[in-house]
Parts: structure tokens; C-alpha cells; sequence
């Protein structure tokens, strides 16, 4: 018989561990190097004349030995330097510190995401009185223990790092006597700032935040003792409550998993909108946190836990990933092309930002194919979705794939041509992941690993497709 | 003699018993000609050892197929034969053409599977079906055994061994071409 607990030994913390100080060490090498060296990690050359002539101070900062070392980055640095910044040493700590700040808002709104989505799939097995996953009910239901560090985490953001990831934010757009003064914020003032005025302190829109982490939080605490009663106690009473309290969950999940992207992602890029947003932050989250499920539980059978779950059991977790990878590109696509075929200057200028710049469009493809082409072939044979290699690659192509898709969404809103990928990405996506997974596997350690008393336990037996 | 089959027909009433008699029939080196049931029997195609359908492979190549066709017909059509500037945007504008060719992509996939399920398993609607027992529409499961294909073993033999394996009955059919 397969061991009952999942053992978070001291093997898996210590490589938790090691990985985040190797993403600290590289997060800091990523402040030391200057950042134009990140660049030619990613990106060929041509970004630095872009950059030059865009005109930005992630690059422009150069030293006099930075200068030799980028040979191909021109004079025109020099004017922007001196009437920009002006400061060398200084600006280049400005730029990563800044970078520093959204990669922290990316991994947030990611990670945030992925535990939801835990939550949001233990609800759908029990609004929809699903027998087949029973074995894996605990993996999402740990993933959702983030929530709370996740509240937490983007509170704190928001608060101390607000002028730097939202530009809304700042008072003097709603300042009619400022020359910065903005008549189209200052028309939405009312969604960040009800009841103050506009360019005070965001009331309605940390209540939002506030009050959707605390109904979060407040389900899965509520789902989670319930279902480790039914392990102690046993009895279909408790299944029931479970039911009640997920379409509870998925009733607010359904409102504020929209809000939340309107708030968190799309008002970053104040002046734009897109009907299709909630929708496509949902869904990137969705095949996110699909895909975590489906890796733990793969990763689990190998390690000899889970001897329950069977290849039908895998089976219909790969179709979940394949299905809604491909649910993501329909959302994706159809935001895309509504906004391309319309053409109109104030939507289109979010593509124009991503498509037309150098720095983005290298993403906008690998997101692309990393998202959709590659597990939509990968996954697509039914052996592909029985194997558990083609079940690991695809997986973990679609969770980095999906960082991608948010440092797409927030960094050029934020960044602009400051913005880049290199050490300081990775380093803060292996700090964040790390205390994630460990958070994660803590929670998923301190209940048994399969429900014991849930009533379709003998219906997953079964299970046959 | 060579237009008429030979059946041996074993009776089963509940799908549990029919899937452990299939596994007993194949290792006492009987061929089973089919077996039919009134519902799909989970796990049946396992124990009957059937081969990987290449249903899949027909679906890839007609989606591949609409795919081409809807690619080629709008590119003809908006970049060659009639060029017309449609919202600025270039005569051969590939984001326009994905839905239409998605659509005729999963048309083609979806009718192309289906047909070619119809042709390979010979289904028709003026087919004449030859049931080899009336209550496989109703309660019964019938495994069939095609005792021109089971020379080796003796049919009393094979008839033991599927009262064995419990049929609750055992019966011959002769069926003609």
C-alpha cells in the first residue's frame, strides 16, 4: 500500500531551501550586473538600439566601462543620461530596484492565481459531484494555503510599492490645476478612490482587495476543516457542506476573479480596456493552476505515493490541461483579434506596446508557443495524456509559460522600455516559487493524502475511461 | 459450406462475470469473433486485447485538410481573385482568417471521423443487421466465438469452457453470407 501522509522531509526543504537562495544569489547578481547585460541573455542585439531610441533609463545609465563592454549602444545614450537621469551608478540601481518591485507584483498576481485556482477546482469536483478525482482532492486543496501569505504579500505590495506598478495612483492625474492632470483616470477615480476624491488614499479599491482575500480565505478555512472532520468522522453529512459552502466559493470566485484582474492586472494600463480581461486572467490562471495539479500528483505517483490513482486518473487531468490551454488561446485570440480588427487607437495601443515593441514581441510569440502550440501538440494523442513524461514536459512548459503571460500583461504597463528579462526575473520567480511550494507542501503534509472517509472514494476506484 | 459461419454463442447476464469469462476464453487459446453487449462495458477492449483505434489519426488528417482548404479558399479569394481592402487592413491578413479556418478545421475533423467510422465498421442505413441474438438489444451480453476460426479446439470443448466461465447459456448459431 502507498504511504498515507505525504513526508515533507527534510531532503525536499533543503532543496526548497538551496533554491531560494540560488534565486536570491541570482537576484542580487542581477542588481550588481547592469542591466543591459540581462538583455543580451534574452534578446539579440537589436534591443539596444531600441532601447537607445526609446529612450529609457534601464540601459542608458551606462558607466564608461559598461560603455565598452556594449560597444553597439550609442551617443544617444549620452544626451538621454544627462538630461534624464544623469546619474550613473545610481539610475542603474533605480532600474533594478524598480524591476524588483514588479517582478514582485507579476509573481503575486501568479501565485495568488495558482492557490485560487486550487480552491476554485476542490469547488467544481463538489458542485459537480465528481467521483473521479477524489484521490487528488487534497493537492488543490493545499495549493489553496497560499491564499492567506497571498493576501498578505499583495497588500503589503500595494501599499509601499503603489506609485511604481500603478499609475493611477499618483495624485496629481486627478489634479485639474496640474499639468499632469488626466481627464480619463480622473473619470475612473470613483473605482479606486470611492468615497475619498480622487488621488487620496484607494479606499474602494483595497476594501475590494481586503474584502475578496478575506471571503477567499474565509471558504477554504471552512472547506479545509470540513473536510479533515469528514476524515475524522466520516459520513456523507459533511460532503454535503462541502457542496454548500463550494458554490458559496464559486458563486464569489465567479465576481471577484474578475474584479481582481481588473484591479490587479488591467488597471495597470489605465486608459485601456477589455471586456475579454477577467475572462483571460482567469483562464491563464486556470491552466496554471491545472497544470501544478496535474505535475504534484505525477511527481507524487513517482515518488510512490498516490498507488490509488491510475493512468485514467492522469488521463483526464492531462484533458484538463489540454482543453483549457486551448480555452486560453481562444480567450487570448479572441481579445486579440477584436481589438486588431476594430483598430482603434485607444485598445490597439496595448498590442502596439507588446507587438511593435522589440523588447515585448519576442515574448508575445514565446508565450504563444509555450502556452498554446506546444501542449496542443504535445498533448494531443490520448497515449500523451497517459504518459507521465508527456504529462511532466507539457506542464511544466504551461506553468513557465504562464509567468510569461503575466510579465506580459504587467511589465510593459509598468516598465515600459525599462523593463527586460534576465537574472532578477528568475532569481525573484525561484524565491517566490520556493516559499510557494513550501507553504504548499507543508499544508499537504499535515492532512492525509487521500480522503478517507469522502463518499466516492469507491467511485474514483473505478474510475475507467 | 464456405458461405455459411459457424457460431458458438455464450449467454452472459452480467457484465462483471463476462469481463473475467473474456480474459479465461483468450488464455485457453480461444479466438473470440466479438462480443455484444446492450451498454458499453468498461475495460472490455482491454481484455479483448483490440488494437489502438486510428480513429484519431483520420480526425488529424481531415482537420490538417480543412485547415489547408480554408487557408488556400481565403487567400485565393481576398488575395488573388478579388483583392478588396477590408478596414485597412492587408489583403492577406492571417488574424482575419482564424476563425474561418478553425471552423472548417473542426468541421472537417468532426464529418471526416464520423464518416470514416461509418465506412470502417460498415455501418449504413440500408444495412441489413444480422443479430446473432435478439437480446443483446434488451439484457444480454453474447460472446461470440467463430468456430471455423477454432479448429484446434473441439466446439464441446469450447462450449465447457464458456459454461465454465459462466455463461448461462450455450448456443449454436449457423449464419448466412
Amino acid at each position: 500500500m502507498s504511504k498515507e501522509r505525504f513526508d515533507f522531509n527534510a531532503g525536499l526543504k533543503r532543496k526548497l531551501t538551496i533554491a531560494f537562495i540560488v534565486g536570491a544569489v541570482l537576484l542580487l547578481v542581477g542588481a550588481i550586473l547592469p542591466s543591459g547585460g540581462h538583455e543580451s541573455e534574452e534578446h539579440g542585439e537589436g534591443d539596444h538600439t531600441e532601447l537607445a531610441s526609446a529612450g529609457d533609463h534601464g540601459d542608458g545609465h551606462a558607466t564608461a566601462e559598461k560603455k565598452e563592454s556594449h560597444g553597439d549602444e550609442h551617443g544617444a545614450d549620452a544626451g538621454h543620461e544627462a538630461s534624464e537621469d544623469g546619474h550613473g551608478e545610481e539610475a542603474s540601481h533605480g532600474g533594478w530596484w524598480k524591476r524588483f518591485k514588479i517582478d514582485f507584483w507579476i509573481n503575486n498576481v501568479y501565485f495568488t492565481g495558482i492557490a485560487l485556482i486550487g480552491l476554485f477546482f476542490f469547488a467544481i469536483q463538489y458542485a459537480a459531484q465528481a467521483g473521479w478525482s477524489t484521490y487528488i482532492l487534497r493537492i488543490p486543496l493545499s495549493l489553496a494555503s497560499w491564499i492567506l501569505p497571498a493576501g498578505i504579500l499583495m497588500l503589503v505590495t500595494f501599499l509601499f510599492f503603489n506609485h511604481d506598478i500603478f499609475h493611477w495612483t499618483h495624485s496629481d492625474l486627478y489634479d485639474t490645476a496640474s499639468s499632469h492632470f488626466d481627464s480619463i483616470i480622473a473619470g475612473k477615480s470613483n473605482f479606486f478612490f470611492l468615497p475619498l476624491e480622487g488621488g487620496s488614499f484607494p479606499v474602494f479599491f483595497v476594501l475590494r482587495m481586503v474584502v475578496f482575500f478575506a471571503a477567499w480565505y474565509f471558504l477554504f478555512n471552512k472547506l479545509k476543516s470540513l473536510s479533515s472532520m469528514e476524515d475524522e468522522l466520516g459520513g456523507t453529512s459533511y460532503w454535503y457542506k462541502m457542496r454548500r459552502n463550494s458554490v458559496a466559493f464559486l458563486l464569489v470566485f465567479a465576481v471577484s476573479s474578475s474584479v481582481s484582474a481588473w484591479d490587479w492586472i488591467m488597471s495597470i494600463d489605465t486608459h485601456w480596456f477589455s471586456t475579454m480581461f477577467g475572462w483571460y486572467v482567469f483562464a491563464s490562471w486556470f491552466v496554471t493552476g491545472l497544470a501544478l495539479i496535474t505535475l504534484i500528483t505525477v511527481l507524487l505517483k513517482e515518488a510512490g505515493y498516490l498507488a490509488q490513482v491510475t493512468v485514467n486518473h492522469l488521463h483526464d487531468l492531462g484533458k484538463f490541461v489540454f482543453a483549457f490551454s486551448i480555452f486560453w488561446t481562444y480567450v487570448w485570440f479572441s481579445q486579440f483579434l477584436l481589438i486588431y480588427y476594430a483598430n482603434i487607437p485607444e485598445e490597439s495601443v496595448y498590442f502596439v506596446e507588446r507587438f511593435l515593441s522589440d523588447k515585448y514581441a519576442p515574448v508575445f510569440f514565446v508565450n504563444l508557443i509555450m502556452n498554446f502550440f506546444f501542449p496542443f501538440l504535445c498533448l494531443m494523442t490520448r497515449d500523451a495524456k497517459r504518459l507521465n513524461v508527456f504529462l511532466k514536459i507539457a506542464c511544466i512548459v504551461i506553468i513557465l509559460g504562464h509567468w510569461m503571460d503575466f510579465y506580459l500583461m504587467i511589465t510593459p504597463g509598468t516598465l515600459g522600455a525599462e523593463g527586460g528579462f534576465g537574472l532578477t526575473e528568475i532569481g525573484m520567480y525561484l524565491m517566490f516559487g520556493s516559499v510557494f511550494l513550501f507553504v504548499v507542501l507543508r499544508a499537504l503534509s499535515s492532512m492525509a493524502l487521500v480522503p478517507k472517509n469522502h463518499p466516492m472514494l469507491e467511485e474514483a476506484k473505478h474510475h475507467h475511461i | 459450406m464456405s458461405d455459411s459461419k459457424d457460431f458458438l454463442l455464450g449467454v452472459y447476464d452480467d457484465e462483471d462475470v463476462l469481463l473475467k469469462a473474456v480474459g479465461k476464453i483468450r488464455n485457453a487459446g480461444i479466438k473470440i469473433h466479438e462480443v455484444y453487449s446492450p451498454f458499453p462495458v468498461h475495460g472490455l477492449d482491454d481484455e479483448l486485447g483490440y488494437k489502438k483505434s486510428r480513429l484519431p489519426i483520420a480526425a488529424f488528417m481531415f482537420g490538417m485538410l480543412g485547415t489547408t482548404l480554408a487557408l488556400t479558399m481565403q487567400i485565393w479569394m481576398l488575395g488573388i481573385d478579388w483583392p478588396m481592402i477590408i478596414g485597412g487592413k492587408n489583403h492577406v491578413a492571417l488574424p482575419d482568417f482564424v476563425p474561418v479556418t478553425f471552423e472548417l478545421t473542426v468541421l472537417l475533423a468532426a464529418f471526416g471521423m464520423v464518416g470514416t467510422f461509418l465506412v470502417s465498421s460498415d455501418l449504413k442505413p440500408w444495412k441489413d443487421p444480422k443479430l446473432l441474438d435478439i437480446r443483446i438489444t434488451d439484457d444480454k451480453h453474447i460472446l461470440a466465438i467463430d468456430l471455423g476460426k477454432n479448429k484446434a479446439v473441439e466446439a464441446s470443448e469450447i462450449g465447457n469452457v464458456l459454461k465454465d466461465s459462466g455463461a448461462v447459456e450455450v448456443n449454436d448459431k449457423k449464419v448466412e453470407e
